[in-house]
């Protein structure tokens, strides 16, 4: 059963990831997911402070405020007329250090990881039991990224076309009066959001991870935007299954082992993918240059 | 305070860390100003994440702790991760933020299981490894600060030394490949000190905050200057500056690690640039708006002032 868990928490956080990465691949945003995962950290250590307990619904409210400060002071500085890279790192570094600095000086108070944070553990999934008047409802991590992954896929599927349209043309869905700057920051709340939702239970570098590989990934596979949402949360799933079993046999981190699976995912695309693979190419350059000899 | 401050100037440890980090603030402030100019600010995040599987993997070799061993180990993976990131983005339509998200990302996952394996496989001597990637300059060996101090110089000596050629290949690769320049080999070795500077700083500061000692001094010293060489002057003096202020910090007061600090002194020398920087700086735009909109409203004045004289002369004249 343990097995069934941990791959289901797994492949809920790779759908949830997956949805979102593909738009912010396409955006050219794919960093903001890796900002957004270190930032939230002195806002999960305030909810610790302030609640004295871990408890999830107090630290993800702390850590969802956090988020969206951090893609505000990012919009902020590139108003100002800084790069986008430059404005996420200094954005993320800073508010990574406030939190490792409120963690350290708290530390003999609460109960912390600073590793746990960062690399989470997904095989404790299973003892954190959600129970509503004495029934076993299974994990409670499941439930959490269940609900997620529904908000998620609610608020996509309700502005598919808006959504669609900012991705790839922000300047024609401005002047179609799409209220763009609207739809970033929802798009970049529903990021806080499951970043952290996942982050208790299989932490930052699987989210990152889970935003950007497979989403990327599907964007090798094809051109069309809902098949790149499909095959994105099909290569997550198989990510987070093949990872599994690859970290029991190696008796090794299972959260590492998924993305390392879903890195090799992105290598065989990468390579023998029909559309943009490297094999492809390079057979089509060749039957070009024998055609035009 | 005073007193205090005496007492870590005669401590000769204390005297060596301090210079540790100052070389190492310098140092990655240098590089930082390069990395920025080219658009390539989160290449640090991206290397200091790749170079883990390089320090497992050199610690599974070796089977011992030894940080010129984990440098190499760290220097050979985050060159391999440079190389990946310049191909993904080179032979495929992943664009290059996508190409460091995934390389970042991979490569830490690789790392991640061989350290669970390292330290599932029971050996003893594992301990320090998780202290490496986090930082642990209050720590420090003397033999370390002597490395890192000696690394950082060596990077510095080298940009000043191949400033001209690095110059030209930042700002205009395509006029310095017509002046005949090998472009390709002065962006290798600017790769290489990148990810020599990221390896040393990962010691001091740990993997998550060594992209700020690249980005962070270099982007406030932007705010002040137009001209190259006065830039990298000033990112590897702040960088300098938020060594020794997070050191000398971090020794007075007991649970404040010393990276932390260290980047929220470069965050703060941030801040101040951005509202206080001439021409560039926020309060100058504020004044400068400030003095448009004056100067509209009292042509404006003036503009209708004249107006209803002209007016006036009109209807007198109609009468």
């Amino acid at each position: 059963m343990s097995d069934f868990w941990i791959i289901l928490t797994g492949t809920l956080v790779a759908a949830t990831s997956g949805i979102l990465g593909c738009f912010l691949v396409l955006r050219k945003m794919s960093l903001v997911g890796d900002a957004i995962s270190h930032s939230v950290l002195p806002g999960i250590a305030i909810a610790f402070m302030v609640g004295g307990s871990r408890d999830s619904l107090l630290m993800m409210i702390g850590a969802a405020v956090l988020g969206l400060i951090t893609v505000f002071l990012i919009q902020l500085l590139q108003q100002g007329g800084l790069q986008s890279d430059a404005s996420i790192g200094i954005v993320f570094t800073a508010l990574f250090a406030i939190g490792v600095i409120l963690i350290s000086r708290n530390a003999a108070n609460i109960d912390l990881d600073l590793d746990c944070v960062l690399f989470g553990e997904i095989a404790y999934v299973q003892w954190d039991i959600l129970i509503i008047n004495g029934y076993n409802m299974g994990p409670a991590a499941v439930w959490f990224l269940g609900i997620t992954l529904f908000i998620v896929l609610l608020v996509i599927g309700l502005f598919y076309k808006q959504f669609k349209l900012c991705a790839f043309d922000p300047a024609l869905a401005a002047a179609l009066g799409i209220p763009v700057a609207l739809f970033h920051y929802l798009l970049m709340g529903l990021v806080s959001l499951s970043t952290v939702a996942s982050f208790e239970s299989v932490g930052a570098i699987l989210v990152v991870g889970m935003l950007i590989v497979p989403a990327s990934t599907a964007y090798l596979l094809t051109d069309r935007l809902s098949r790149m949402l499909l095959y994105s949360v099909i290569i997550g799933a198989l990510s987070s299954a093949g990872g599994y079993y690859f970290a029991k046999w190696l008796d090794a981190s299972i959260a590492g082992s998924m993305i390392t699976v879903a890195g090799l995912l992105f290598l065989l695309a990468f390579l023998f993918s029909p559309l943009h693979g490297l094999v492809a190419r390079h057979n089509k350059r060749r039957r070009m240059k024998s055609m035009t000899v | 305070m005073l007193v205090s401050i005496l007492g870590w100037f005669s401590d000769p440890n204390m005297r060596w860390i301090l210079m540790g980090s100052l070389l190492l603030g310098l140092g990655s402030g240098v590089i930082g100003s390069f990395t920025f100019l080219r658009k390539q600010s989160l290449l640090g995040d991206a290397l200091a994440h790749a170079a883990l599987p390089g320090i497992c993997i050199a610690f599974m070799l070796s089977g011992v702790k030894s940080v010129g061993l984990f440098m190499i180990g760290a220097i050979l993976s985050g060159m391999l991760a440079t190389f990946g990131i310049h191909f993904v983005t080179r032979y495929s339509r992943i664009k290059q933020d996508a190409a460091l998200g995934i390389v970042l990302t991979v490569f830490f996952g690789i790392g991640v299981v061989l350290m669970t394996k390292i330290q599932h496989s029971g050996n003893g001597n594992q301990s320090g490894l998780d202290k490496y990637m986090f930082g642990q300059a209050a720590s420090m060996m003397l033999s370390d600060v002597y490395l890192m101090g000696a690394v950082s110089l060596a990077l510095v000596l080298v940009c000043l030394l191949f400033f001209k050629e690095f110059k030209l290949v930042s700002f205009d690769p395509g006029f310095a490949r017509g002046m005949g320049l090998k472009v390709g080999l002065y962006e290798q070795l600017l790769l290489l000190l990148t990810v020599v500077a990221v390896v040393v700083g990962i010691q001091a500061v740990g993997v998550v905050l060594v992209a700020a000692l690249l980005i962070t001094p270099a982007v406030a010293a932007r705010y002040w200057t137009d001209a190259l060489g006065v830039m990298v002057i000033l990112a590897g003096l702040f960088g300098a500056l938020s060594g020794v202020t997070g050191t000398l910090i971090s020794s007075t007061l007991s649970n404040l690690p010393t990276g932390p600090v260290t980047v929220l002194a470069a965050t703060a020398l941030f801040a101040v640039s951005l509202v206080f920087a001439p021409r560039r700086g926020l309060l100058a735009k504020w004044i400068r708006h400030r003095r448009t909109q004056k100067d509209v409203r009292e042509r404006l004045e003036i503009h209708t002032a004249t107006a209803t004289i002209s007016q006036h002369t009109a209807e007198k004249g109609a009468e």
